[in-house]
């Protein structure tokens, strides 16, 4: 925790799934506005690396910092900083958007408002359904709501449009707009790299 | 981390309470299997007293397993777990804030139905109240080895009869301190004993427990 401000370093990271190794040697820094843009066929890595990227598990090779400290050693506090969406929106079906949101702000001690992001997301309407009776893709919506309950500097993003109709697709691009204009980073793995506006200032092939 | 205890436990037990057939299920196996002896074996009510404590405990602890599976396989499932892991929250906290909510909505019960059971089996009043308080020392204990049970198996596709291999073993003592403690009283010698025992393993579990279970799910989470 040296360094506040620094951001994202991976040096020569190599990630392996299930003991075959599906990235080698891939270093790359994210700083203050950056976004990475992680591009490839299915099964080329992009979910392990994110997760090796999040800390949910160790790189088979080299390492991932955050500001300046392991990413798997990070104290609960410094954790914060890092938010991860994955394919699963980590939403509990029997309860309602309200207390699945309500639950995830106070897990991360924020004090967003939720009524103000439920606008936003078109999600008023449901905020007392259970999600179980929700569209797959406002459940995606209520998913990435997670994103704006806590002050994560970093986001990193697994197939964020994924089931969202063109509307939700143009909110999760001007929030990641927003987000690295003010000073956040950004890795985003994505089939469809052209319609997150501003795209990446840096791009992972894999 | 006393709000984040009570903020995971609520919501535990707020989704405990939208399915609580999961819960009541194991509870009314229970009863099932427990009232079954009776009814197999001759009423003779020497027999059913000499077998009754044993047959309790031994249906408790079964019936018990089967509300533990569930313990921690839907949070991982809906990727809860990973955002949980990943939040700032102190996750030992996390962990004994859901022992504690699987302890509330299957131990409690278990406290409260056993000694009713146990009528059944003509047990005399005073090994009753020494049951429940057997029970209620023993509890947590199991509470907190099925959170071992369920968090080594929680990457598995289907964990339930491995989580009974794993932990009716070190459930024994439980059973050979409790059925002691209830057969003593039944015969009206001094219980104190056993509680002790039964006391010192709730210790031991709680305070050990919850780092094996938090480790266990890091990695069953990678």
């Amino acid at each position: 925790m040296s360094d506040e401000n620094a951001g994202l370093i991976a040096a020569d990271l190599g990630v392996s799934r299930g003991g075959r190794l599906l990235i080698d040697g891939l270093s790359f820094e994210l700083e203050a506005g950056d976004a990475a843009l992680v591009t490839g066929p299915n099964g080329s890595g992009k979910t392990s690396l994110l997760r090796v990227l999040a800390g949910l598990a160790p790189p088979a090779a080299g390492s991932v910092k955050w500001a300046a400290t392991e990413v798997r050693q990070l104290a609960p506090e410094a954790r914060a900083g890092i938010a991860y969406r994955g394919h699963l929106n980590g939403l509990k079906k029997d309860l309602t958007v309200r207390e699945n949101l309500e639950f995830h702000r106070a897990l991360n001690g924020s004090e967003a408002p939720i009524d103000e992001l439920l606008v936003t997301l078109g999600l008023r309407d449901v905020a007392g359904q259970r999600l179980r009776f929700l569209s797959a893709g406002q459940r995606r919506r209520a998913g990435l709501a997670m994103l704006k309950l806590g002050e994560a500097r970093l986001w990193l993003l697994d197939e964020p449009l994924t089931n969202l109709d063109i509307a939700g697709r143009r909110l999760v691009a001007q929030w990641i707009d927003e987000h690295l204009d003010a000073g956040g980073m950004a890795a985003i793995a994505s089939h469809q790299p052209d319609q997150l506006a501003g795209g990446g200032t840096l791009s992972i092939e894999l | 981390m006393v709000d984040i205890f009570l903020t995971i436990m609520g919501r535990d037990l707020k989704l405990a309470y939208r399915r609580w057939s999961e819960f009541a299920n194991p509870l009314l196996f229970f009863v099932i299997v427990a009232s079954l002896f009776p009814l197999a074996l001759s009423p003779g009510q020497a027999l059913l007293q000499s077998i009754g404590t044993g047959v309790l405990w031994v249906a408790a602890l079964l019936s018990s397993l089967l509300a533990l599976e569930g313990l921690f396989r839907g949070d991982f499932e809906d990727g809860s777990m990973e955002q949980i892991l990943l939040s700032p929250a102190p996750f030992g906290t996390v962990v004994i804030a859901k022992i504690a909510a699987h302890w509330i909505v299957s131990g409690i019960p278990l406290i409260v139905l056993v000694p009713v059971v146990a009528l059944s089996f003509q047990l005399p009043g005073e090994a009753l109240a020494t049951l429940a308080a057997a029970l209620l020392l023993a509890t947590p204990t199991l509470s907190v080895l099925s959170a071992i049970g369920a968090a080594l198996t929680v990457s598995l596709k289907s964990g339930g009869s491995i989580i009974g291999l794993l932990i009716l073993p070190l459930c024994s003592p439980m059973l050979i301190f409790g059925t002691r403690a209830t057969d003593m009283a039944a015969n009206g010698e001094p219980v104190a004993a056993p509680l002790y025992l039964l006391a010192a393993l709730a210790v031991f579990a709680i305070s050990l427990g919850p780092l094996a279970v938090a480790a266990a799910l890091r990695v069953g989470l990678e």
